[in-house]
């Protein structure tokens, strides 16, 4: 999946899916719907798929946590892993959020588990536009409300592997860490601008970077104007 | 709003629905009494006629002259026009006394609405103000004595609102009053001035200007069950300010464009609607607003925003730990029941309630805030509906939620576990 890069991503996002299909995904004008959000988020909101109910007796092969409390959401991910396949056969999840985080976070649960479960490996490409374009869309502010799902995912595939003694496997996020609370990385900076963010209030708007850790935004600012002139050229 | 039991409207800070009586005051004026109030011939002359009379009962209902009534396109204009109009003429005033390096300062607090503070904020930014912000104790009430300290000799301004749009907290104005004539008697000065945004207590409140000692005074129309879009700007006479949207000279010169008759007739009306019964009113929704408030209590780990009498009649603000409140605002939402929260998913910014935050409560807090706020619609039987719905809502959000905090992380001064 790749987004396809736009310098004006005022008034919508497009997503391209793996069979290159456009879908034009409206997250703005939806006057005359009475909604907010699109049917499927209300669905997973309302209804939130695969939560963890009781923690007692669920015996998780790799638990995974990201966010903190103070800036607005926390996920903790529980995994099942067949050895010998490497599937996910079974993932819980608890989200501290708003609707969008919640119904990312159920989201994420359906598509890692339904046929039969991802590997490890795919699990590991899962990106927050794949939840984003299954779930019809989210409303442009809150996109960053769904960047941290796929994190808690990464973070238990993680600590599965160093539980099974694989640790050569793990993979550190991809690229630096930047916002030591939110866990977010150069590389998730990079995709912002990439999406049209060209400040930083608009890069916080897409990941919550520095709103935990703000001593980061110095780093983060330095990083906006690089990946700006090097895809964008120098102002 | 039609009303059911599935459709219970508790939002009425944000803005109230209008009376069918103000509506129907306001009819004429569109297609009947539709002319110019510049205008010399008679139709003009039927419309300036009908804003003459707003004018009078507005000033009439807080104890004003008519030429101290400013109409406006609502609060954030009146804040600004306020605000704005002040400082030019104040910073000349300043400049003359006390040399040309020196700016105005204006005084005001860290709770205000974003109409006064963010102004505040950008004015000093732009290093036009010098800018003092008092903190108010951790239910939101700011002491008249600690900011009349702040006074010096450059100050031109202080802004305090009547009551918070948030929490409900009802500020001592009248006591800031005295305190800010008396630095005046002592310096001999025209300033300080005392500004007060009084848009959410105009429902609830005595609004007798004399009574109050404020040298100006912001009114809307879209929270006193009036139309949206138009407000008013009380101006004691010899307040000097300068105008800030510049035309054809309507309101005296301080705020040009022809006038909104149709609203300024609404907006003057509902308000004399409001202030006939406000202090039944009060009464009333004060025993929905406790018995709410007590219901809500019962739920684990809550606690109630803002002060417990010192408060708005209609405001209830109560946070819940370990919940996110725009998750159950709109699990609220599904049940017909319509509120707001402090919560930073909800608003634009990254960032939760300034003014819980304000109050010295930790961003957890700030996250789980809900507000209702009641109106004339109100009954026992709302009230006991949310009763109903909310401990379920946010048992199931608890169930969903990794974070389970103690109860002092609800302050921002006891993060560190003991």
């Amino acid at each position: 999946m790749v987004i396809k890069r736009r310098n004006d991503f005022k008034n919508e996002i497009i997503i391209m899916n793996n069979k290159k299909e456009d879908k034009k995904v409206d997250v703005t004008n939806r006057q005359g719907s009475g909604s907010f959000y699109s049917t499927v988020v209300k669905d997973h909101f309302f209804h939130p798929k695969n939560f963890m109910e009781d923690e007692t007796g669920y015996i998780a092969d790799g638990i995974g946590m990201v966010g903190s409390p103070a800036c607005g959401d926390v996920m903790r991910v529980w995994i099942k892993v067949d050895p010998k396949s490497e599937r996910i056969t079974d993932l819980k999840w608890k989200t501290f959020g708003c609707a969008s985080a919640i119904a990312a976070t159920s989201m994420m649960s359906v598509m890692v588990t339904e046929n039969e479960g991802m590997t490890l490996d795919e699990a590991r490409k899962l990106r927050p536009q794949d939840i984003t374009f299954r779930l019809d869309g989210l409303p442009q502010r809150k996109i960053h409300c769904s960047v941290l799902g796929d994190k808690a995912l990464r973070s238990a595939i993680n600590d599965y592997l160093r539980k099974v003694g694989q640790t050569d496997r793990i993979e550190i996020e991809h690229g630096r860490i930047i916002d030591k609370v939110l866990k977010i990385t150069d590389h998730d900076i990079e995709e912002a601008v990439l999406e049209g963010a060209d400040t930083l209030e608009k890069v916080q708007d897409k990941t919550k970077v520095g709103t935990g850790d703000p001593s980061c935004i110095p780093e983060v600012e330095q990083l906006i104007r690089f990946y700006k002139e090097k895809y964008y050229g120098a102002e | 709003m039609r009303k059911n039991k599935q459709n219970v409207y508790l939002d009425h800070a944000a803005t109230t629905p209008m009376d069918e009586r103000v509506l129907k005051t306001m009819i004429p004026f569109f297609t009947e009494v539709y002319g110019n109030p510049s205008s010399l011939h008679a139709p003009g002359q039927q419309a300036h006629e009908a804003v003459s009379q707003a004018r009078k009962t507005v000033a009439k209902l807080i104890s004003a002259h008519e030429d101290e009534i400013v109409f406006t396109s609502g609060g954030t204009e009146s804040d600004n026009l306020a605000i704005l109009g002040v400082i030019k003429i104040g910073e000349a005033d300043v400049k003359s006394r006390l040399g040309k390096d020196v700016i105005p300062h204006i005084i005001s607090n860290e709770l205000e609405h974003p109409a006064v503070l963010e102004l505040l904020l950008v004015l000093q930014k732009r290093g036009e103000i010098e800018l003092t912000l008092v903190k108010a104790d951790k239910d939101g009430v700011l002491l008249a004595k600690n900011i009349a300290e702040e006074i010096k000799n450059n100050t031109i301004l202080v802004s305090v609102m009547y009551a918070n749009n948030e929490i409900g907290t009802i500020e001592p104005i009248s006591d800031l009053g005295k305190l800010i004539i008396k630095n005046r008697k002592q310096t001999g000065l025209t300033y300080p001035l005392l500004h007060t945004d009084a848009c959410q207590a105009a429902g609830y409140l005595d609004l007798n200007v004399e009574k109050l000692h404020v040298d100006l005074m912001t009114l809307n129309g879209g929270k006193i069950y009036g139309p949206k879009g138009v407000g008013a700007l009380y101006i004691r006479r010899g307040v000097r300010l300068l105008a800030q949207v510049i035309g054809g000279g309507q309101e005296r010169g301080l705020r040009s464009g022809t006038q909104n008759v149709p609203g300024i007739v609404g907006f003057a009306k509902a308000l004399d609607l409001v202030q006939a019964k406000r202090e039944k009113e009060s009464a009333r929704l004060e025993k929905l607003r406790d018995r709410l408030i007590e219901g809500l209590l019962k739920i684990p780990k809550s606690r109630l925003n803002g002060h417990a009498i010192k408060r708005l009649p209609n405001n209830v603000n109560i946070s819940f730990m370990d919940i996110e409140g725009e998750a159950a605002m709109l699990y609220l939402d599904a049940k017909g029941v319509y509120c707001s929260t402090g919560s930073a998913c909800a608003s634009t910014s990254l960032d939760p309630s300034h003014v819980i935050l304000a109050l010295g409560m930790s961003y957890e807090a700030a996250h789980g805030s809900l507000r209702f706020t009641l109106g004339k619609s109100t009954t026992k039987a709302d009230i006991d509906y949310v009763i109903k719905v909310l401990p379920p809502i946010v048992e199931q959000l608890r169930k969903i939620s990794p974070v389970n905090l103690d109860m002092e992380y609800f302050s921002n001064g006891n993060k560190e576990k003991k």
